[in-house]
């Protein structure tokens, strides 16, 4: 199988008045031809940094990037600003968080889904509205001539987020990003969004990195999952794996620290002790050290590096769980 | 839903606040009125958590802050250990007030970002004159401690130098300053991370069994709410659609709404995804709800009956009420 999107030992650190903040290091990922991949951590875990870097969208003087990014046979961090923008609509595609903040609030739908489609495909405003209407209907919005003409304020949340999904499907990419696409809805309105999201990858053969920190989210929309911990990839395997056979603490730990809704009521939960690390100072040892509960004299000394089982399953511990050493 | 009816309320001596008939209504134009609370009841009894659940906008954290008067409701009684605040001249509810305190959403914003810690929690202790101000510091101090932040670290720091977790720690902290024998939490882990969700969740836990409070804790996440809930009532658009322990909620729902919301719950674990029907569309604008019951425009069992008349809670099981004219069996 090939990979779509292959990240090479990306490093992104931000010059801050506090020092410099690594808010990725050296990750490694590969994202294959029409698959899902989750990205799922804490806030703070540089899962959103990652997507941006990967599309080419952090630049600026206080970044600094390192490692490579080869989206579909094009090294896009060899190639210039606009050899980049170039790929963005048919190549790669991005849904953000807040569909609020993400779409522009003076200017009306129909103009907004459209821009992409003339710029793009060098349609014509006419046919660029036409296959606007189109759109929106694909996304399943009812009564879609008159959402052309609103402004974002006028749409739910829900529906707004339509749009976006709208927006970025407009040129047919190969990869979307969505970074937190449900966080913001209702578990109702997340229900059916995500359920778009999939039917809309199998029509549209399209792959997809669904950044999230909900498990339950991750559970039923990937392929693969890769767990994010302090700037790190700490697992890679494929989601039914990883839930059935996890190797690394810091996964263990989150999942059990989640209320779950087959739970006795009234249990107490299972808490990850203390706080994501300071991003300027990570420390030698694992970054999750202080906080595991399986934590050995090595784990504050030595950095893991990543292991891979035979199958795949890539996890970065130096005392995995389910392991014998 | 939503339904009217007072079936649910269980008129014992035990209740510590007991809602009856509440409607809250704005009006955001000359002839729109808003029905955010359309004639509510519900009661809580000492030591229980409620929990109230529900979409946004369906009138949650609306219907919280009419408990405490903030503001007033249009109609109905608030009866908390006996008095009926909605009665109470504008003196004897501030003082009413300090037994029913409030945690906030946004645990950053709800934090005066000017103000130390110190000042904070003292402020309250402060107006309402509890102590000198050497047994002042010392309560302060418990209070730190019993939200597990360490005291001489934290005293004479300001909000922004916390985190979302820490704030949290700190609001409950204030909250707790004038002794309060309820505590409203309105969606009080929602803005947290999951790691950090837990720690405040086992800590409201704690606090609630160390000074034996009683709870309102208002959430969107159907399973936070069943970690924490003695009793949970869902609302929908302004009226209830079902009240029932945490235990039967969760596994025979009566109401087709509560399933739906069940339903729409992500299971993490990729070997139990079932694809259930899901509810389509969103809620009705609370303008302009729908005649009868207020859900049968997104209901798959409604009938005729629903459009003519409201449904009102009847008792479906022991301790479960329901308001609707097909219940599920």
């Amino acid at each position: 199988m090939s990979s779509l999107l292959s990240v090479k030992n990306m490093s992104i650190n931000f010059d801050t008045p506090r020092g410099s903040l690594e808010a990725v290091r050296g990750v490694d990922i590969e994202i294959p031809a029409g698959m899902s991949v989750g990205v799922v951590g804490e806030s703070g875990s540089g899962k959103t940094v990652m997507c941006r870097a990967a599309m080419g969208l952090l630049q600026g003087s206080n970044v600094k990037r390192s490692g490579t990014v080869v989206f579909d046979g094009h090294e896009l961090t060899a190639m210039s600003k606009e050899e980049v923008r170039n790929l963005f609509g048919s190549g790669m595609a991005m849904i953000f968080q807040d569909p609020m903040t993400a779409l522009n609030p003076v200017r009306r739908i129909g103009s907004q889904l459209s821009e992409g489609l003339r710029v793009r495909l060098g349609m014509s405003k006419a046919d660029a509205l036409a296959r606007s209407k189109e759109l929106l209907e694909l996304v399943r919005i009812p009564n879609a001539e008159a959402v052309l003409k609103s402004f974002p304020y006028q749409l739910s949340g829900g529906m707004r987020q339509r749009v976006m999904i709208a927006i970025a499907i407009a040129c047919n990419p190969k990869l979307l990003f969505a970074d937190e696409p449900t966080t913001a809805l209702d578990v109702t309105v997340q229900a059916q969004i995500l359920q778009l999201l999939r039917e809309l990858r199998e029509d549209l053969k399209m792959s997809m990195v669904l950044v999230t920190h909900d498990l339950g989210v991750v559970a039923g929309n990937t392929d693969y999952v890769a767990v994010m911990y302090a700037g790190e990839i700490v697992e890679y395997a494929p989601t039914t794996k990883l839930f059935a056979d996890m190797r690394m603490p810091y996964t263990e730990a989150l999942l059990e620290s989640i209320p779950k809704i087959d739970h006795k009521s009234g249990t107490r939960l299972a808490v990850i002790a203390g706080r994501l690390p300071d991003p300027t100072d990570r420390g030698a040892g694992c970054s999750f050290a202080p906080r595991c509960k399986y934590v050995q004299e090595k784990c504050h000394k030595e950095h893991p590096e990543l292991k891979q089982d035979p199958d795949g399953h890539v996890y970065r511990c130096w005392f995995p769980i389910g392991v014998s050493l | 839903m939503a339904g009217s009816g007072t079936a649910h309320l269980r008129n014992t001596v035990d209740a510590v606040l007991t809602v009856r008939d509440l409607t809250v209504e704005f009006r955001v134009a000359k002839d729109k009125i808003v029905k955010a609370v359309s004639g509510l009841s519900f009661d809580v009894i000492r030591g229980e958590t409620l929990a109230i659940v529900g979409e946004s906008g369906c009138g949650k954290t609306t219907l919280a802050r009419a408990v405490l008067q903030l503001p007033p409701p249009n109609s109905g009684e608030v009866v908390f250990e006996g008095t009926d605040l909605t009665l109470l001249p504008k003196e004897n509810l501030r003082s009413a007030r300090t037994s029913m305190q409030m945690i906030f959403q946004d645990p950053i914003s709800s934090l005066d970002p000017r103000m130390t810690v110190h000042q904070l929690i003292d402020e309250p202790l402060e107006i309402w004159g509890r102590g000198t101000r050497a047994e002042r510091d010392e309560r302060i101090n418990n209070l730190l401690n019993n939200v597990g932040l360490e005291p001489d670290l934290v005293l004479n720091r300001r909000s922004y130098e916390f985190s979302g977790g820490q704030c949290q720690r700190i609001s409950i902290a204030r909250a707790l300053a004038l002794d309060p024998r309820m505590l409203i939490c309105d969606e009080p882990v929602s803005a947290l991370d999951v790691s950090i969700q837990a720690q405040i969740l086992n800590l409201l836990q704690d606090m609630k069994d160390r000074f034996g409070l009683t709870m309102i804790f208002i959430s969107h996440d159907l399973a936070v709410v069943k970690a924490v809930s003695n009793r949970v009532i869902v609302m929908y658009l302004g009226k209830i659609c079902e009240v029932a322990p945490p235990e039967t909620l969760y596994t025979k729902p009566a109401h087709h709404y509560t399933r739906a919301l069940l339903n729409s719950v992500p299971i993490a674990d990729p070997t139990r995804q079932t694809r259930t029907e899901l509810l389509q569309g969103e809620p009705p604008s609370p303008m302009n709800p729908p005649s009868g019951c207020r859900f049968r425009t997104r209901c798959a069992a409604a009938t005729a009956l629903c459009a003519e008349q409201e449904p009102q809670l009847q008792e479906v099981a022991p301790g479960q009420f329901v308001a609707c004219h097909h219940p599920l069996a």
